[in-house]
C-alpha cells in the first residue's frame, strides 16, 4: 500500500513541491499560506537537500528571487497570501513575458470570507491578466499531485504557473498518498539573453510569443486530468448543469450523495475549457457556476455563450455575492432546503480576537492613548499585524489600516495636508516589508510625522516567523536619514510608562521625522522558547 | 458510518490537540477524515472551531452542513452554543462547564446553564476544575476528549487512548501517562 500522510492543504502543496524537485521556496508569511514554507523549513528531505527556505522581506523580493532560481535552470516555488500578489505583481506579470527556464510555480492563497484579511480579491484574475495557466486544486490529494504536474507544465510551456487555493483547502487536513520523488534540476543558467532583457524591442517579441502560447494553454486545459465533464450524456437534455471550480466541486459532490447525478464540469485548470462549457450549454437549460471567491468564471461564461442563455451564480444572487462557499449556500443554490433543528442561541455573544495579556503592543497603545488626549487633532495611522487589534476596545487607538506599510506614507500625506500630530504605528516585520521606502519619502520631504516601530522581534500575527530587520532598525533609520537624536528606543512595560509618554510628547513636538522604537519580545514566542528550554532540561 | 464533529473553544484552549488525537486514531484505523482548522488572527483569544469529519465512505466537503453535526465538543460552554444551528436533532453536546470570560458582555451563568439544560443531549463537566484538582492543569482538553470518547463511536475509547500514546510520544513517557490518565478521568466521569 502506498504511504499516506495526514496533511493540511498547505502541507500537501509543500510536500508536492519538494517531491517535484524544487531547489527553493521564497515567501513572506501570510495567512493562509504560511504553513507551506514552514513545512519545507522542517522537512527532513528538504533539509538534506539544503533547499532554500528562509523567509523573504516581502512578496516582491520573493517572486524575483524565485525567477532568478528559475533563470539558473532550477525549480522554484513562491508562496503568498492573495494580497501579497499585489506586492509581487510587477515581477509576477513580467515573468510571464520573460518566460521561465527551470519550472516556476507561484502559489496564491486566497481568503474568501476574510478570515484573516482585509479583502477577498480573487487571484485567478491575476493569472488571466498575466495570461498564464492557473491550477486550482479541489482536494489535498490534488494539491499534492498537481505540484509535479505544474512543474512539468511550466517547463513545457516555458511559463510560470499560478496555483490558487482558498483558506478552506489550505487549512484543512486529509490523508494524502505520496508519489514519486524527483531529483532537483541541474544548474543550467539560460544562455539566451534576449527574452530576459525586457527592452521594448525584446518585450514586444516576447509578448507575441505569450499570445501564441495561449492556444497550447487552452489545449492543455481541455485534456487536463484535473478538468472533467461528469454525468452528462450528450443524447439527453438536462434542466441544469454545474461548473464547479476548485473546492466548489466538493460541495456539489456532497449534495449529489442522493445520486441525483447532476451534470458537472469540474474545473481545476484554466484557461477555462471552453469546448466543454459549450457542450454543457448545449445539453442543459441553464448553467450554475459554483466558484469560491469572485465571479471569475461566471463572467467569462456569460461573455462567450449566447446572450439569452441563462447563467446563474454569484452575479445573479443564486449564490451569495460575497463570502466563501459552504455546503449550505451551495445546497440552497441547487434548490435544496437546509434544515436546522436548533436556531441561533440568543445567549451567544461575539468574541473578537484581542492582543495577548502581557503583549508589548498593549503598552504602546496605553502610552499613545495617554499622550493623544493632549492633542485633540491627532490621527494615528495603523498598519497590518497583531497591533491592528489596537483598533478594537479597550484601546480604539488607530484611525486606519489599509495595506502593508501604509501607516507611514498615509501619515506623511495627512501631514502634508495639515494634520498634526500625524503618527504612524507599524510593526517590525511590516516596516521592512514595505515601510522603509515610505520613510525615505518622509525624510526627503522633511515631513512632520512621528513613526512608532513597535518591535516584538518577530512576525507575530502569522505565528512567529523570523523578521527581516531584527537588530537592524536603528541602523536602517539612520541610514535613511533620520537624525540620530530622533531615533528613540524604549522598552514597552507599564513601569516605563512615564518615560515612554515623555518621549512620545518630545517627538511629536519635534518638527520633522522621528522614529520611536518600543522593543520587547512577543509574549507568544517568548513563552514558546521558555517551554522549549524547560522541555530540554527535563 | 459517519461522524461529523465540531470542536470549539477559545484560541489557545487546545482544541487542535483534540483534533490531532482523533485524526491520528482515524488514520491508524483507515477511516477517512477531513479536518478544517482555524489559523491566524482568531487564535488571539477569539472564538475558534474545527470541523472534523470522519467516515468509512469518501468525504468531499471540508465543512459540515447546518443540521448535520453529530457532536459539538467544546472547551467552553458559550462556545458550544455558538454552533447550535449545525447540530443534528439527535446530536450531542459535550462541553466544559467552566466559562472563559474575556469579553465584557459574557452571558450570566444561569442563563448559560438554562440554555444548555434545555437541549436534549448535553454532557457538561467542570473540566478545568478537575484538571487542577488532579494536578494536570494543561490536560483539560484531554479530559474533555475522554468525556466525549463513548459518543464518538466510529473510534473506540481504546483506539483514542492508544492514539494519545503516539501523539505525545515525542514529549516523553511522563507526559503520555499524564494525558492517558486525564483521558481516563474524563471517560469514567461519564456514565
Amino acid at each position: 500500500m502506498a504511504e499516506k500522510e495526514l496533511l493540511l492543504g498547505d502541507e500537501a502543496i509543500a510536500l508536492g513541491a519538494i517531491h517535484a524537485g524544487i531547489s527553493g521556496v521564497y515567501a513572506y508569511p501570510g495567512t493562509p499560506s504560511t504553513e507551506i514554507t514552514e513545512f519545507i523549513q522542517n522537512n527532513p528531505l528538504a533539509k538534506e537537500r539544503k533547499l532554500h527556505s528562509t523567509w523573504c522581506t516581502n512578496e516582491k523580493t520573493a517572486m524575483e528571487a524565485a525567477l532568478g532560481m528559475s533563470y539558473a535552470g532550477k525549480r522554484a516555488l513562491v508562496c503568498m497570501k492573495h494580497v501579497g500578489m499585489n506586492v509581487a505583481a510587477d515581477a509576477f506579470v513580467n515573468s510571464a513575458i520573460t518566460g521561465v527556464n527551470g519550472g516556476l510555480v507561484v502559489l496564491a492563497a486566497d481568503d474568501p470570507s476574510m478570515h484573516s484579511s482585509q479583502n477577498e480579491q480573487d487571484s485567478r484574475f491575476y493569472g488571466k491578466f498575466a495570461m498564464i495557466p492557473i491550477l486550482e486544486p479541489s482536494s489535498q490529494q490534488e494539491a499534492y499531485d498537481m505540484m509535479g504536474y505544474a512543474y512539468s507544465l511550466s517547463e513545457d510551456l516555458k511559463l510560470p504557473i499560478l496555483m490558487r487555493v482558498v483558506t478552506r483547502l489550505a487549512h484543512s487536513r486529509a490523508a494524502v498518498e505520496v508519489a514519486v520523488i524527483h531529483e532537483e534540476n541541474q544548474l543550467n543558467p539560460d544562455n539566451e539573453r534576449t527574452h530576459w532583457v525586457l527592452l521594448p524591442g525584446n518585450a514586444r517579441k516576447q509578448y507575441l510569443e505569450l499570445v501564441r502560447k495561449q492556444k497550447e494553454m487552452e489545449e492543455s486545459s481541455s485534456k487536463s486530468p484535473y478538468n472533467c465533464l461528469e454525468n452528462l450524456n450528450s443524447e439527453h437534455d438536462y434542466e441544469f448543469g454545474v461548473i464547479a471550480c476548485g473546492i466548489g466541486y466538493n460541495y456539489i459532490k456532497e449534495a449529489d450523495r442522493d445520486d441525483s447525478h447532476i451534470p458537472v464540469l469540474k474545473v481545476s485548470q484554466y484557461p477555462l475549457p471552453e469546448n466543454e462549457v459549450r457542450t454543457m450549454a448545449a445539453n442543459c437549460k441553464y448553467i450554475l457556476v459554483v466558484e469560491d471567491g469572485q465571479p471569475f468564471v461566471e463572467g467569462m461564461v456569460k461573455a462567450f455563450l449566447s446572450k439569452d442563455y441563462e447563467v446563474k451564480g454569484r452575479l445573479t444572487g443564486t449564490l451569495p455575492r460575497t463570502g466563501e462557499l459552504t455546503p449550505d449556500n451551495v445546497s440552497e443554490a441547487l434548490g435544496r432546503e437546509v434544515k436546522c433543528s436548533f436556531g441561533k442561541s440568543q445567549v451567544v455573544m461575539p468574541r473578537p480576537p484581542a492582543l495577548c495579556q502581557g503583549c508589548g503592543h498593549r503598552d504602546v497603545y496605553d502610552a499613545l492613548n495617554k499622550v493623544v488626549t493632549e492633542y485633540p487633532n491627532a490621527r494615528i495611522f495603523g498598519d497590518i499585524g497583531c497591533y491592528t487589534l489596537g483598533a478594537l476596545p479597550p484601546f480604539r487607538a488607530i484611525d486606519s489600516c489599509v495595506d502593508m506599510g501604509a501607516s507611514i506614507t498615509m501619515a506623511k500625506g495627512a501631514s502634508d495636508a495639515g494634520v498634526f500630530p500625524a503618527i504612524a504605528v507599524i510593526g517590525d516585520s511590516t516596516f521592512t516589508h514595505s515601510g522603509m521606502t515610505g520613510l525615505l519619502d518622509a525624510v526627503n520631504d522633511h515631513a512632520n510625522i512621528t513613526v512608532v516601530i513597535s518591535d516584538n522581534l518577530t512576525t507575530a500575527m502569522t505565528g512567529g516567523q523570523d523578521s527581516a530587520g531584527t537588530n537592524k532598525f536603528e541602523a536602517i533609520c539612520l541610514g535613511l536619514g533620520i537624525e540620530p537624536e530622533h531615533v528613540r528606543v524604549v522598552v514597552p512595560l507599564p513601569k516605563n510608562m512615564e518615560e515612554i509618554t515623555r518621549i512620545i510628547r518630545e517627538e511629536i513636538e519635534y518638527k520633522g521625522v522621528s522614529v520611536i522604537i518600543p522593543r520587547r519580545e512577543c509574549i507568544q514566542t517568548l513563552n514558546r522558547k521558555l517551554r522549549q528550554k524547560r522541555a530540554d532540561k527535563s | 458510518m459517519k461522524k461529523d464533529i465540531i470542536l470549539s473553544g477559545v484560541g489557545g484552549q487546545g482544541i487542535l490537540t483534540i483534533a490531532t488525537i482523533i485524526g491520528e486514531a482515524a488514520t491508524a484505523e483507515g477511516i477517512n477524515l477531513k479536518q478544517a482548522e482555524v489559523h491566524g488572527m482568531s487564535q488571539r483569544g477569539g472564538d475558534v472551531q474545527s470541523n472534523l469529519r470522519l467516515s468509512d465512505k469518501n468525504i468531499y466537503s471540508d465543512l459540515i452542513a447546518q443540521g448535520k453535526a453529530d457532536m459539538i465538543i467544546s472547551m467552553e460552554p458559550m462556545e458550544a452554543l455558538r454552533y447550535l444551528p449545525y447540530l443534528h436533532e439527535e446530536g450531542w453536546i459535550i462541553t466544559s462547564a467552566n466559562p472563559f470570560k474575556n469579553i465584557p458582555d459574557y452571558p450570566e451563568d444561569d442563563e448559560l446553564v438554562n440554555t444548555l439544560e434545555s437541549l436534549p443531549h448535553v454532557v457538561k463537566l467542570e473540566i478545568e476544575d478537575i484538571a487542577k484538582e488532579n494536578n494536570m492543569p494543561k490536560c483539560a482538553n484531554v479530559i474533555l476528549l475522554g468525556m466525549a470518547a463513548k459518543y464518538i463511536e466510529i473510534l473506540s475509547p481504546e483506539q483514542l487512548r492508544e492514539s494519545i500514546g503516539r501523539v505525545f510520544a515525542a514529549k516523553g513517557e511522563k507526559i503520555v501517562e499524564m494525558n492517558q490518565r486525564a483521558f481516563d478521568i474524563g471517560l469514567n466521569a461519564v456514565k
